[in-house]
C-alpha cells in the first residue's frame, strides 16, 4: 500500500435538475484496496462511478483518479488504467465475441496477443468466442464484459453489480479473479446490493443511501460501530432451541457463562449480525437522523 | 488517428452486418439503371448525350433519396448507444468525445459514399456499354454528380447527428430526422416558390434568391448539377436559370461542405458537454 490513495474523493456532490444522485462524499481508496459499496437503487453509486470515470462531473468537490481529473479531455492515460465493468453490460450484437474485444483492445491501445489469455481466465470457450455476441446468455456477456474490464492489467477497475445473473459456481470464478487482481495492487470498487456474497470479499465496506456515504469501514468495524447484538443459539439435548442475545462486547463472558454455568447443551452456534442486518441498521439510523 | 480508424471500421462492419450497406447499394443501383434505361425513352432514337438525361433524373433521385437514407442510418447514432448502454463503455476507454462522434460519422459517410459510387457507378457502366457515344465533358458531369451526392448525403448525416446528440430520447431524434427531410427536401423550395410568386420581383432579386438557395445544402446540390454543366442544363431546362446564377461550381461545394462541418462541430461541441 502507497501513501498516496489512488482515488480521492473530497466533498463530492451531483446534483440532476432538482435532485441529489450524490451528495458530500469523501472516498480515499488505497492501492490493493477491494472495496464494497452497498445500497439499494438509487442510493447513487452508479452516479458515483460515473463520476469517478468522469463521464460525468461533479457539481461541486473534486475527485482524482491516478493523481488526475478524470474527466479531464488529456485524462487519456489515467484511462487506460481504468478497467469498468457496467451495470448493465450491453455490447454491440451484431460483433463475434473477438471482434468485441479486439475493438476494446483497440481502443486501449493493448496488444490483441493477450486476448486468448483473457478469454481463457474469465472462461469463454474458444467456440463461443467465435459466435456473435447477440447469442450470448447472460453469463457469457458477463464474461465478456469482465474480459473487457481486465484489457491492459488496470490499476483501478470498478465492478458495477458484477454478479447480477451469475451462477454460483461462476461467482466463485469472479471473485477469485478478483481476488488475485487485488493482490496485485488493483485497487477494485464492487457495487452490489447482494450483500451477503460479499462478506469476505471486501477489505472495506462504504454504505451509500440517498446519495449519502452513511457508513465506512471494515466489516468489524462497522460491526462495531452498528452495536447490534449476537445471537447465541443453544440447541439442548433434547432438540429444542434456546436463542439468547448480547453484545457483541459482552460474547466471550457471555459464552463463557453459558459453557460453565448453563444446562448441558448439544451445541452452540453463534450468530454474527449479516451485512445485510448492518445495512438495514444503517439505513434505520439515517433514517432516525 | 487510429482511434477514429478503428471506431469508424467498427461501425462499417455494423453496417455490412445488419445490411444497411447492401440494402442501399441495391437500391441506388436498381433505381439508378431504372431511370438511365427509362431516362433514355424521351430522347428516342436521335443519340443526344444520354448521360447528360440519367444525370438530371438521377440528381433529381438523389435529392429525395439519399437525405432519407443518411437521416435514417443517423439519427440513432448517438442516442441509441446511450440508450442501448454501449456508450457509457465506450466513453470509459480513453477515448475523447469528439473522436467517438467523428469516428461514427466516418464509418456513416463510408457507407453512404459505398452505396452511392457503386449503385450510381452501375448505371455509369450500363451507359458505357450501351454502345452509344460519350464525351469526357460528360463523363466529368456524371463524376461530379456522384461526388457531389457523396457529399450532400455526407451533409445530412451530419445533420443526422446533430438531431442525435441534441435530445435524450431515440423517437424525438426520428422525429427531428424526418423534419429535417420534410422542410429541407420538400417545403423549402414550395415556401421559397411561394414567396417568389406573391412578392412578384419586387423585393426578392436574385443575390437575395441566391442566398435564400445557398441556404438549403439540397438546393445547392441541384444548383450544382444542373447549372453546373452546359449540355446538363440543355436538358434539365435549367439554362436559362443557369444564366442567371452568379454562383460558381466551387462556391456550391464549398457551400455543401460546410453543411458536413458546421452540423458536425455543434454536434461534437453538445456532446462533449453531455452528460452521460
Amino acid at each position: 500500500m502507497t501513501d498516496t490513495p489512488t482515488i480521492r474523493v473530497e466533498g463530492v456532490s451531483k446534483r440532476y435538475g432538482d435532485a441529489f444522485a450524490v451528495r458530500e462524499v469523501d472516498l480515499d481508496l488505497a492501492a490493493g484496496e477491494c472495496v464494497a459499496m452497498v445500497g439499494h437503487n438509487g442510493a447513487g453509486k452508479s452516479s458515483l462511478i460515473k463520476l469517478m470515470l468522469g463521464l460525468t462531473t461533479p457539481t461541486a468537490g473534486g475527485i482524482r483518479v491516478l493523481g488526475g481529473d478524470p474527466a479531464n479531455a488529456a485524462a487519456s492515460h489515467i484511462r487506460r488504467q481504468v478497467g469498468f465493468l457496467p451495470e448493465s453490460v450491453a455490447f454491440h450484437p451484431s460483433m463475434t465475441g473477438r471482434e468485441t474485444l479486439d475493438f476494446y483492445a483497440r481502443l486501449k491501445r493493448v496488444s490483441r496477443d493477450g486476448n486468448d489469455a483473457l478469454f481463457e481466465r474469465v472462461g469463454l470457450e474458444p467456440a463461443a468466442v467465435k459466435r456473435r455476441v447477440g447469442t450470448y446468455s447472460k453469463g457469457m456477456r458477463q464474461r465478456l464484459a469482465l474480459a473487457q474490464a481486465l484489457l491492459g492489467g488496470p490499476k483501478v477497475l470498478f465492478l458495477d453489480e458484477p454478479t447480477t445473473g451469475l451462477d454460483p459456481a461462476l461467482r466463485q470464478s469472479f471473485y477469485e479473479i478478483v481476488r488475485s487482481l487485488r493482490d496485485a495492487g488493483t485497487t477494485v470498487l464492487l457495487c452490489s446490493h447482494a450483500l451477503t456474497e460479499l462478506e469476505g470479499q471486501a477489505d472495506r465496506v462504504v454504505v451509500m443511501n440517498r446519495g449519502r456515504k452513511v457508513a465506512d469501514g471494515s466489516l468489524a468495524t462497522l460491526r462495531g460501530l452498528a452495536q447490534l447484538p449476537v445471537r447465541i443459539r443453544l440447541t439442548l439435548p433434547s432438540g429444542e432451541i434456546v436463542e439468547t442475545a448480547c453484545a457483541n462486547d459482552d460474547k466471550v463472558a457471555t459464552l463463557r457463562r453459558i459453557a460453565c454455568e448453563g444446562p448441558e447443551l448439544a451445541d452452540i452456534e453463534v450468530v454474527q449480525p449479516s451485512l445485510d442486518e448492518m445495512y438495514a441498521h444503517f439505513l434505520r439510523r439515517e433514517a432516525a437522523e | 488517428m487510429n482511434t477514429l480508424l478503428t471506431i469508424a471500421a467498427k461501425e462499417v462492419r455494423d453496417g455490412l452486418r445488419n445490411r444497411w450497406v447492401v440494402a442501399t447499394t441495391l437500391l441506388m443501383a436498381a433505381l439508378a439503371l431504372t431511370l438511365s434505361f427509362l431516362g433514355a425513352a424521351p430522347t428516342g432514337t436521335v443519340g443526344v448525350g444520354r448521360v447528360e438525361v440519367t444525370i438530371v433524373s438521377l440528381s433529381s433521385l438523389t435529392i429525395f433519396l439519399l437525405p432519407l437514407i443518411a437521416l435514417l442510418l443517423s439519427f440513432d447514432a448517438v442516442v441509441g448507444e446511450i440508450d442501448r448502454g454501449t456508450m457509457t463503455l465506450l466513453l470509459s476507454y480513453p477515448v475523447a468525445r469528439w473522436q467517438v462522434l467523428i469516428g461514427k460519422f466516418l464509418g456513416h459517410a463510408a457507407i453512404i459514399a459505398f452505396a452511392t459510387v457503386l449503385g450510381y457507378g452501375a448505371a455509369g457502366v450500363a451507359l458505357a456499354m450501351s454502345g452509344s457515344e460519350i464525351g469526357p465533358e460528360s463523363w466529368r458531369a456524371f463524376a461530379a454528380m456522384i461526388g457531389s451526392s457523396v457529399l450532400l448525403g455526407a451533409a445530412f448525416t451530419a445533420m443526422g447527428y446533430l438531431a442525435s446528440t441534441l435530445v435524450r430520447d431515440r423517437g424525438t431524434a426520428a422525429g427531428i430526422a424526418v423534419a429535417i427531410w420534410l422542410v429541407l427536401v420538400l417545403l423549402y423550395d414550395m415556401a421559397l416558390l411561394g414567396l417568389l410568386v406573391a412578392d412578384g420581383g419586387k423585393t426578392v432579386n436574385a443575390g437575395l434568391l441566391n442566398g435564400l438557395l445557398l441556404a438549403n445544402p439540397a438546393d445547392a446540390f441541384r444548383l450544382f448539377n444542373l447549372t453546373g454543366f452546359k449540355s446538363v442544363s440543355q436538358f434539365a431546362g435549367t439554362a436559362g436559370l443557369a444564366a442567371q446564377v452568379q454562383v460558381s461550381a466551387s462556391v456550391l461545394l464549398a457551400v455543401l461542405a460546410g453543411w458536413v462541418a458546421a452540423p458536425l462541430a455543434l454536434a461534437a461541441v453538445l456532446f462533449s458537454r453531455r452528460q452521460i
